[in-house]
């Protein structure tokens, strides 16, 4: 369950408190997350929205560990990440953090096999288990038959299934996707969509999505809404602001 | 692990044109500074080569080189009855020599270069077994005939066989062509010490030098004891092979401190390149290198990945300039001597060992080319190069 009120108990999954983001422009001190908090337990797929600058990209950085917050803590299965030095926060995602990209981010001299088995080169697997786990996860989204394709042999709905395989191969503890089908047709819209949910239906994958496009978001068992740096519940409903500050 | 390998061979090929501009100003430094190295290793061989660890070379005391020397015939004699000198069935291995300097015109210019006269014993093929006829015969003694060097025979007008030369006041008759196994000797024009002499008015009771063949090799110690107690002699005693390789150095020093000098300027350069190749590798990558960073990459295995691409362009880079100078292998060339003014040739000496120092020369570069672009791919904010298009 999802929830933005930082009421949840410790035993969520992904545990958000006071999160506070502020990047300097110009010498103007611009607050881009202002006291945030979230609950996302496993299993959950949540969906952020918001207008441009709104801050969810930032959220996304702050989540998956690829940027440090100004202020307030995020916590991934009883690990606080917040202050880990830049090599553990490497390591950590590594293990913990599938992402998916709206561009795709594969590497193009690479073949989609190479691509997918990226992340296992950072394990301990021998070569043949990276073999069974890149095959498998290459078989769950679709392209078996397209493992030695180069990422300009295949379209672009193609390029984002070897990016979800990447994503899944590791079995990371939860998925982000940034805009995942920001550059793509309706038709390969709807055909990534449903392999995300087939993700968490089947697989009991955690996902956090964030994406501009309501028919994507109504995908997502709960959408929120970030709306002056704190995150708002609009699922089904008009928007309810979520006081956030002290709330830890 | 590290960023697999075969990204970087496949970014290079990706992006060869970038790359062929670090490759060529790696490739043209190495081949400089092999085609150097190889110039003073084939001088220094060639003077070495000359030396037998057979021979003992005698020159006065104090002298640095035969032609600043002077041996007198009485001295010969003392020498010829020292301990440690093997003997023929015609006395002695010994070989008194004068050298002498005769201006000869150059085949390829006209213009008169120095070439070394050495007036020999008729002993000496016995001496200096590394030696043979190949052509006509050895001069006779008491007859104005010489026998030249096969290297002097190609290089200088006037030294073919059967041809007749003035040198001094005399005529001589080029009666035969030697092969010195590609020593100092090959540039050499040799005859009668005594008929020599005098055709340069010098006294034929005075020598610069004088050559002996020891019993053994271990025999030059009893040899320059005896020889350097007598209070006769005032003479100094060194194996031939060490008195040429100190004749070699400061050619060789000369040769290797230029194209060390020359390899360095050019390495600057192909520096300056590799860096301009990597940076802009960093720059056009930004993208995929925060996502290997996203994915769990820390930062020392980018900047390893990043390193082994440039060095991977300058090992490429590397062998194509020591294959372009390769051919020069054997090409032979002549310089002065300084230690005796005289032209020696020598050919260009690309051994292994030297191909392996122009790669590891090329490799440093890459290092030095890749090192801090490297550093830059590692240091790229994430989060904003994710984002690049």
């Amino acid at each position: 369950m999802i929830r933005v009120d930082g009421s949840s108990d410790s035993q969520s999954l992904i545990r958000v408190r006071g999160l506070n983001k502020t990047y300097s422009r110009g010498g103007e001190k611009i607050q881009v997350l202002q006291g945030l908090n979230l609950d996302v337990d496993k299993g959950d797929f949540v969906a952020f929205m918001g207008p441009s600058g709104s801050g969810k990209t930032t959220l996304l950085n702050l989540l998956g560990g690829l940027d440090v917050p100004s202020a307030g803590s995020i916590t991934v299965a009883g690990d606080e990440i917040t202050h880990m030095s830049g090599s553990k926060l490497t390591q950590w995602r590594a293990r913990h953090v599938g992402f998916i990209f709206q561009m795709y981010n594969l590497i193009p001299v690479l073949t989609a096999y190479q691509n997918v088995e990226l992340p296992l080169l950072l394990t301990k697997l021998s070569g043949s288990d990276r073999r069974k786990h890149v095959e498998t996860a290459l078989a769950v989204v679709g392209l078996a038959d397209r493992m030695q394709h180069y990422p300009r042999q295949l379209s672009g709905g193609q390029e984002q299934r070897v990016t979800i395989a990447r994503a899944i191969v590791s079995d990371p503890t939860f998925l982000l996707c940034d805009e995942p089908t920001g550059d793509l047709d309706r038709k390969s819209a709807d055909e990534i969509m449903a392999l995300i949910e087939e993700l968490v239906n089947r697989y009991g994958k955690t996902v956090l999505m964030v994406t501009h496009d309501p028919v994507v978001a109504a995908r997502a068992h709960t959408t929120l809404h970030l709306e002056k740096g704190l995150l708002v519940e609009g699922k089904g409903s008009s928007p309810q602001s979520v006081l956030a500050g002290g709330a830890a | 692990m590290a960023i697999p390998l075969t990204y970087n061979f496949r970014s290079v090929k990706a992006r060869w044109t970038s790359a062929i501009v670090a490759v060529a100003g790696i490739a043209g430094t190495v081949g400089v500074f092999v085609a150097m190295l190889s110039l003073a290793k084939g001088f220094r061989a060639t003077l070495v080569s000359s030396g037998s660890p057979d021979n003992a070379l005698i020159v006065r005391g104090g002298a640095t080189s035969e032609m600043t020397s002077g041996v007198g015939l009485d001295s010969v004699k003392i020498i010829q009855d020292a301990p440690g000198i093997a003997r023929g069935p015609n006395g002695p291995l010994v070989t008194a020599e004068a050298v002498l300097m005769a201006p000869i015109p150059l085949r390829s210019t006209g213009t008169d270069a120095n070439v070394e006269v050495r007036g020999v014993s008729p002993n000496v093929l016995e001496i200096r077994k590394g030696v043979r006829i190949v052509q006509g015969r050895m001069f006779t003694p008491g007859l104005a005939e010489i026998v030249v060097g096969k290297n002097a025979n190609t290089t200088y007008s006037g030294l073919t066989l059967g041809n007749t030369i003035g040198l001094g006041t005399m005529q001589w008759k080029v009666v035969g062509v030697f092969d010195a196994g590609g020593s100092a000797f090959d540039s050499e024009v040799w005859g009668d010490p005594h008929l020599l002499t005098a055709a340069y008015n010098r006294p034929d009771t005075f020598f610069q030098s004088v050559t002996a063949r020891l019993s053994s090799p271990e025999a030059l110690t009893p040899l320059k004891d005896a020889l350097t107690t007598d209070p006769r002699l005032n003479v100094d005693v060194t194996r031939e092979i060490d008195y040429y390789a100190k004749q070699s150095t400061r050619m060789t020093t000369l040769i290797t401190t230029l194209g060390g000098f020359v390899a360095f300027v050019m390495a600057i350069g192909a520096v300056f390149g590799a860096l301009n190749t990597m940076y802009s590798a960093v720059a056009d990558r930004g993208r995929e290198i925060a996502t290997m960073r996203a994915l769990g990459f820390g930062g020392p295995s980018v900047v390893f990945s990043f390193l082994i691409e440039a060095l991977l362009i300058s090992f490429v880079g590397g062998l194509l300039g020591c294959l372009a100078v390769l051919r020069l292998n054997g090409v032979t060339t002549s310089t002065i001597n300084f230690q005796t003014f005289s032209n020696l040739a020598f050919a260009f000496m690309i051994t292994p060992s030297l191909l392996v120092e122009g790669v590891v020369f090329a490799m440093v570069m890459g290092v030095l080319g890749g090192f801090f672009p490297a550093v830059r791919a590692a240091r790229l904010p994430v989060a904003t190069a994710l984002r690049e298009l």
